[in-house]
C-alpha cells in the first residue's frame, strides 16, 4: 500500500484517527507521518514498532529468522510474526526473543532497565529488589570502611536468603 | 454530576485537563491480539469483577453501545481511536464523571485512564495507581524485572504510563514556533501534537503534551519532568499573550470571533475551533467575560460524533453544523 500523503513511498504507519465523527485509518510512510506530527515511534500510545524493527532486520535476513522457526513456546509467536504485526504475542515472547528484541527496546526508550512501580501482587519480586537494596548498601559500607554497619547489613541479607531457601 | 472538564483547576489559561494512561497485562493470557473474543469477554469480566464496585464504575460492551456514541467517547479524549475502531471483544468501565475510564482488552488488557481538569499531574496518578493496585490485589499482572510491566507494544515497556496535558496555545502557535517546540521537547523526553487533528494543524490550537519514554525512568520522575516542561511552555506562552493583549488586530479577532459563534447559523468544525480558540484567548487576556468552563466544554463536546450522541441521531454533515451552530449560540 502506497502512503496516502506523498503517494511514493510504502505506507508503513497506520494510525487510527477521528474525522467528522468516524474512524478511519490514516496510511503513511514513516517520512509523512513524521512530517504530520505522527512520530511513528512515540505516539500517544506508540506504534509503528514494526517500522522500527524492520530498520535492525533486512529482508533476508527475516526470512532466515522465519525459517529457523524458533517459537514462543506459550503463544507461538515466530520473531518474524512479530517483526510483520509489530506486537508481541504473549509475556514469555520477551523472554523468548529477548536478545533479538534488545537493541530496538533501547533505541526506543534510551535504556533497557524498569525504573519504578512493581505490581504489588508478587512478593518475590518485592523480595529481590529489597535484597539487592541490601547488597548495594553492603558495597556502600565496604568502600567507606564502616564494617559495623557491613556486618549488620550481611547478617540481614543472610537470613532474607535463608528465608528464601526454607521456602523453597 | 458535574464531568472533569467542568472544574477550573491549576493553570487553567494554559492547562485544559490532565490526563495519565497505565497499560497492563494479566499474566495468565496472552496480549490481545493472540486472544480470541471469548477470552477478551473473559478478561473483561475478571477486571470488571476485580474493580467495578470497589470504584462505582459502569460496565459497558462496547457491542451495546452505537458508533455515535462510541466515536464520541474518543472525540473527548475518554477512549482512543483505536478502542473506538473495533466493538468486538471490547469494554469499558467508567466512573460517572467520566473523569476514571478503563479501556479492556484495546491494545493490552487494561489501559486505565484518569482525567482530571487543569494542571493536575499529581492528583491523577494517585488515582490511577490507587486502582491500579485495587486491580493487582486479585489479578497478577505479566511483569520482568528488566522490562518492568510487559505491554502489546514495545513502546509502552517500564512503567507502562503515558502522562499527558492538554494545553491551548494560541499565542505560540501563531507565532510558528511549534516546530522548534516540537523538537525542543523531544530532545527531553517529550512528545507535543495536535489534539485535535486537521492534517497536521492543531485544531483551536489544543496541543498535547506527553511523555515518550516509559522504561528507566519512574513514574515520579517522568511526571515532574513533564509538570515542569509544562510550566515552561506556558510561560512562553503566558510572555507571547502579552504582547498580543494591547493590539487593537487581536482585540478585533477576539470580538468578531465572540460575534460569530454568538449568531452564526452553521459552524463547520474547523471554523468553530479556530474561533473558540479566539474567545478563549480573549477571555484569558481579560477582553471578555465569559465562562470558562462552558468554553472549555464546548472546545471538547462540539466534535461531530459527540453532536450526533447528543441529538440522538446521525446527522448529515449540513445538518450537523446547523446544529452546532444552535447549541454553540445558546450556550456561550
Ligand atoms: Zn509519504
Ligand atoms: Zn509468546
Amino acid at each position: 500500500m502506497l502512503c496516502q500523503n506523498c503517494k511514493k513511498n510504502e505506507a508503513t504507519t497506520h494510525i487510527k484517527r477521528i474525522v467528522n465523527g468516524e474512524t478511519t485509518q490514516a496510511h503513511l510512510c514513516s517520512d509523512c507521518a513524521k512530517s504530520l506530527g505522527y512520530d511513528s515511534m512515540f505516539s500517544d500510545f506508540g506504534f509503528g514498532f514494526s517500522d522500527m524493527l524492520r530498520s535492525f532486520f533486512n529482508e533476508p535476513v527475516l526470512a532466515s529468522l522465519g525459517s529457523r522457526e524458533l517459537r514462543c513456546d506459550r503463544c507461538g509467536s515466530t520473531f518474524a510474526d512479530i517483526v510483520n504485526s509489530g506486537k508481541i504475542g504473549c509475556a514469555d515472547c520477551y523472554e523468548t526473543f529477548y536478545d533479538k528484541l534488545l537493541p530496538s527496546l533501547e533505541r526506543l526508550h534510551g535504556k533497557t532497565s524498569h525504573e519504578g512501580k512493581i505490581p504489588n501482587g508478587s512478593p518475590e519480586i518485592k523480595k529481590k529488589s529489597e535484597l539487592e537494596q541490601l547488597k548495594d548498601e553492603l558495597d556502600e559500607a565496604v568502600r567507606e570502611q564502616n564494617y559495623e554497619k557491613a556486618a549488620e547489613l550481611r547478617d540481614k541479607i543472610k537470613s532474607i536468603e535463608s528465608e528464601d531457601k526454607g521456602n523453597e | 454530576m458535574s464531568k472533569w472538564y467542568i472544574g477550573e483547576g491549576d493553570h487553567n489559561d494554559i492547562v485544559i485537563s490532565t490526563r495519565v494512561r497505565l497499560a497492563r497485562n494479566l499474566a495468565d493470557y496472552p496480549f490481545p491480539s493472540r486472544l480470541d473474543n471469548r477470552s477478551k469477554i473473559k478478561i473483561n469480566e475478571l477486571v470488571r469483577d476485580a474493580i467495578a464496585d470497589r470504584e462505582h464504575l459502569q460496565y459497558t460492551e462496547l457491542k451495546t453501545l452505537t458508533r455515535a456514541e462510541i466515536v464520541s467517547l474518543a472525540e473527548r479524549h475518554l477512549i482512543s481511536p483505536e478502542f473506538a475502531s473495533s466493538s468486538d471483544g471490547r469494554a469499558l468501565l467508567m466512573s460517572d464523571n467520566e473523569d476514571v475510564s478503563i479501556m479492556l482488552c484495546e491494545e493490552d488488557h487494561i489501559r486505565l485512564q484518569v482525567m482530571k481538569s487543569g494542571l493536575n499531574l499529581s492528583e491523577a496518578y494517585e488515582i490511577a495507581d490507587r486502582i491500579d493496585n485495587e486491580i493487582n490485589e486479585s489479578l497478577n499482572y505479566a511483569f520482568d524485572e528488566r522490562l518492568g510491566y510487559l505491554t502489546q507494544n514495545p513502546t509502552n515497556l517500564g512503567t507502562g504510563m503515558r502522562a499527558s496535558v492538554m494545553l491551548h496555545l494560541p499565542a505560540l502557535g501563531r507565532e510558528g514556533r511549534m516546530n522548534t517546540l516540537a523538537l525542543t521537547v523531544s530532545k527531553l523526553g517529550l512528545n507535543i501534537r495536535p489534539a485535535y487533528d486537521e492534517n497536521g494543524m492543531a485544531l483551536g490550537s489544543l496541543y498535547q503534551l506527553s511523555n515518550q519514554v516509559s522504561l528507566g525512568i519512574s513514574e515520579a520522575a517522568a511526571i515532574e519532568n513533564l509538570k515542569s516542561i509544562t510550566l515552561q511552555l506556558a510561560t512562553q506562552e503566558r510572555a507571547a499573550r502579552k504582547e498580543m493583549a494591547n493590539s487593537i488586530n487581536v482585540q478585533d479577532e477576539v470580538y468578531r470571533a465572540y460575534g460569530i459563534l454568538k449568531s452564526a447559523r452553521i459552524l463547520p468544525i474547523e471554523e468553530f475551533m479556530s474561533l473558540i480558540s479566539s474567545v478563549r484567548l480573549g477571555k484569558v487576556l481579560g477582553i471578555l467575560d465569559t465562562d470558562i468552563k462552558t468554553i472549555n466544554e464546548l472546545m471538547v463536546s462540539m466534535q461531530s460524533a459527540t453532536i450526533n450522541a447528543f441529538v440522538g441521531r446521525t446527522l448529515e454533515a449540513g445538518e450537523r453544523d446547523i446544529e452546532r451552530a444552535k447549541i454553540v449560540r445558546e450556550r456561550l
